[in-house]
């Protein structure tokens, strides 16, 4: 096990930047995420720190070592790929054993090894099989043996769920994270999937235009979101965003949108009277028919129940608005309500940077 | 359903009767060829012709000349063909789509514009008259094709593949020949075949650039069978049965490897 160093690190292909800039300290043993949208530059990320991009500035370290120039398979790492990459021409043993039959283990290792490895993820009766003669599943659990007995410092995952059917993916999903507790392999894991970045990591980093958006805790970085594309990128369903100029009257500061509504600020925002801004708020942060003085006017639109939950979709001037709630109110379309955000919970950016106020 | 298979059906009746007139004039003895008038078989047939061919005349050594010439060029451009095409496929490098274009370029002039100046080449080169040379035109003529089949093989590969074996423990070149070369033999196998066939019945550059009978390949060799005042018809149907052999076994060996698909069950679906 060890930790990851990425210090400054730059990547384009010709003329076109990937990543720009990037630092990131991974502690030992630690589940770092990578998450966001197509393009980000999450994967190009994930590669470098395989060995199978090159680096064109900065420094990429594991353990001690700065590993820039170290071939893929002296970086002691192992790799999980989206599409499984399974050695179609070997057996499930043989493709999990193949690292090792490499390094030249005994074949009495190899097999305890993997027999090791097939009996924690359950594919014991699979050893003999060809790839091509397993499900999607079986072949995602084929790859994490892979990985598992290669015993590596480090774990890279890139989507590995992506091709599986929602019901498989959250199943593997708890799995991966119970494995990592057990294992206590530092792990580098690269989805575009949120709820997948808020369930396993220990850190989050959120990526966007091959920038760092903002690393933190999961709970930390939905609570307090650095800018606005973070806000909107992790939470389902998505953050509200209002647009409008911040005033004040007796009460305090406000945000004024068009429709003469009015929505509180917290008192601690930076937001000052006269600047555009962006107003957030969470759907489950939205409180529906409520008397408090900071309710705004709203006419129900969609109503949504998923049996645990209802989300509501209310017209606020022209804006539409999502209302997450555990109830079930007795909702119609058309019919006026007031709904009232948490104080606490709302988040307000600068209508430019996209910067926390 | 039904319409889809008679014309089907109609096709390959039409592909495949001159292959059994072939087959039926080669059974047919020398006396009735031109007495029976045309009947779908002969009324006595006989292996005199095939006798004749296989023990009177010089079939067996153009047959083991062309057997010679077909597999070093099926082998030698497979190998070549090979390395171009994993080089296409998986680098970028410096004048690559220069290079494609050349190699394109050379499919497109007509084979009977270029008889002149090879043969000029190959004279003082001392390249006529013998099978080396003919094995270095059929591979100069064929790599390119060749090379550009086995790039799209090896484009069918996941890149994914070579990756998680460089990050198991293998080198590029150790990725090569563990993991893609397996997986590329159906592939290879069809190139093979495929170059095996074209030089097998090459008739241009074998007439061309061959004289003696010692050097000559089935298909110059058919038409010694075609003498001043008349066609052994009989002997040549024979002699042209003979020749389908290979080709017949080679397909019927490749066409395994077309079908299966070796590389499922690499990656999704």
């Amino acid at each position: 096990m060890a930790a990851v160093s990425i210090d400054r690190v730059h990547k384009s292909y010709g003329s076109v930047g990937v990543l720009h800039g990037v630092s990131l300290e991974i502690d030992d043993g630690e589940f770092v995420v990578l998450v966001g949208p197509s393009g980000c530059g999450k994967s190009t990320l994930l590669r470098m720190i395989a060995g199978l991009e090159a680096i064109n500035a900065g420094d990429i370290r594991i353990g001690d070592r700065v590993v820039n120039n170290v071939a893929p398979k002296d970086r002691d790492i192992a790799m999980v790929f989206q599409n499984y990459a399974l050695y179609p021409h070997m057996s499930v043993s043989s493709n999990m054993g193949f690292s090792m039959e490499l390094r030249r283990f005994a074949k009495s290792m190899i097999d305890s090894a993997v027999g090791r490895a097939a009996a924690t993820l359950g594919l014991g009766e699979l050893l003999q099989r060809r790839p091509r003669e397993l499900s999607g599943g079986q072949r995602q659990r084929v790859a994490m043996g892979r990985a598992i007995v290669r015993q590596p410092q480090v774990f890279l995952f890139d989507e590995p769920l992506s091709n599986l059917d929602a019901k498989l993916r959250v199943q593997m999903r708890t799995e991966i994270k119970a494995l990592h507790q057990e294992l206590k392999t530092t792990a580098v894991y690269v989805t575009h999937d949120q709820v997948e970045a808020m369930t396993m990591a220990d850190r989050i980093v959120v990526m966007h235009g091959g920038i760092m958006q903002q690393v933190g805790p999961p709970l930390e970085v939905y609570d307090r979101p650095a800018n606005k594309f973070v806000a909107g990128f992790i939470g389902s369903p998505a953050m509200n965003f209002f647009d409008g100029v911040v005033a004040a009257n007796g009460a305090g500061r406000y945000v004024a949108m068009g429709g003469d509504v009015r929505l509180p600020i917290p008192d601690n925002s930076r937001a000052e009277v006269g600047r555009r801004v962006t107003y957030g708020v969470r759907p489950e942060s939205i409180r529906i028919d409520a008397d408090d003085a900071g309710s705004v006017p709203a006419s129900v639109e969609v109503i949504e129940p998923t049996g645990l939950s209802t989300l509501v979709y209310s017209k606020v001037a022209d804006a539409l608005v999502c209302t997450f709630t555990m109830e079930r109110p007795d909702l119609e379309r058309g019919q006026p309500i007031r709904l009232a955000p948490d104080l606490a919970r709302v988040h307000v950016f600068d209508a430019d940077s996209g910067e926390r106020l | 359903m039904v319409g889809h298979y008679g014309a089907l059906a109609l096709y390959v009746l039409f592909a495949l009767f001159p292959l059994y007139w072939l087959l039926k004039i080669s059974v047919t003895p020398n006396s009735l060829l031109y007495t029976e008038g045309i009947t779908m078989w002969p009324s006595v047939t006989t292996w005199e012709n095939y006798r004749f061919v296989l023990l009177q005349s010089d079939f067996p050594a153009f047959f083991k000349n062309s057997v010679i010439v077909s597999l070093g060029t099926a082998a030698i451009v497979t190998v070549l063909a090979a390395a171009t095409g994993y080089a296409f496929s998986r680098f970028q490098f410096t004048g690559k789509t220069l290079v494609m274009f050349v190699l394109l370029l050379t499919q497109m002039f007509p084979l009977v514009m270029l008889i002149a100046p090879i043969f000029r080449l190959m004279v003082p080169l001392g390249l006529t008259d013998n099978l080396t040379g003919l094995i270095v035109v059929y591979v100069a003529f064929n790599t390119p094709f060749a090379a550009f089949l086995m790039q799209s093989f090896f484009d069918g590969i996941p890149r994914e593949l070579e990756e998680a074996a460089m990050i198991d423990g293998c080198t590029r070149l150790t990725a090569l020949r563990r993991v893609i070369l397996p997986l590329t033999l159906p592939g290879m196998g069809a190139t093979l075949g495929f170059v095996f066939t074209a030089a097998w019945s090459e008739l241009l550059f074998a007439l061309m650039l061959i004289n003696s009978t010692d050097a000559m390949t089935f298909p110059v060799g058919l038409l010694t069978f075609v003498s001043k005042f008349s066609v052994d018809f009989g002997q040549m149907m024979a002699a042209g049965v003979l020749a389908l052999v290979p080709a017949c076994l080679f397909f019927a060996f490749i066409q395994r490897y077309l079908i299966q698909g070796l590389t499922a069950g690499a990656v999704k679906g």
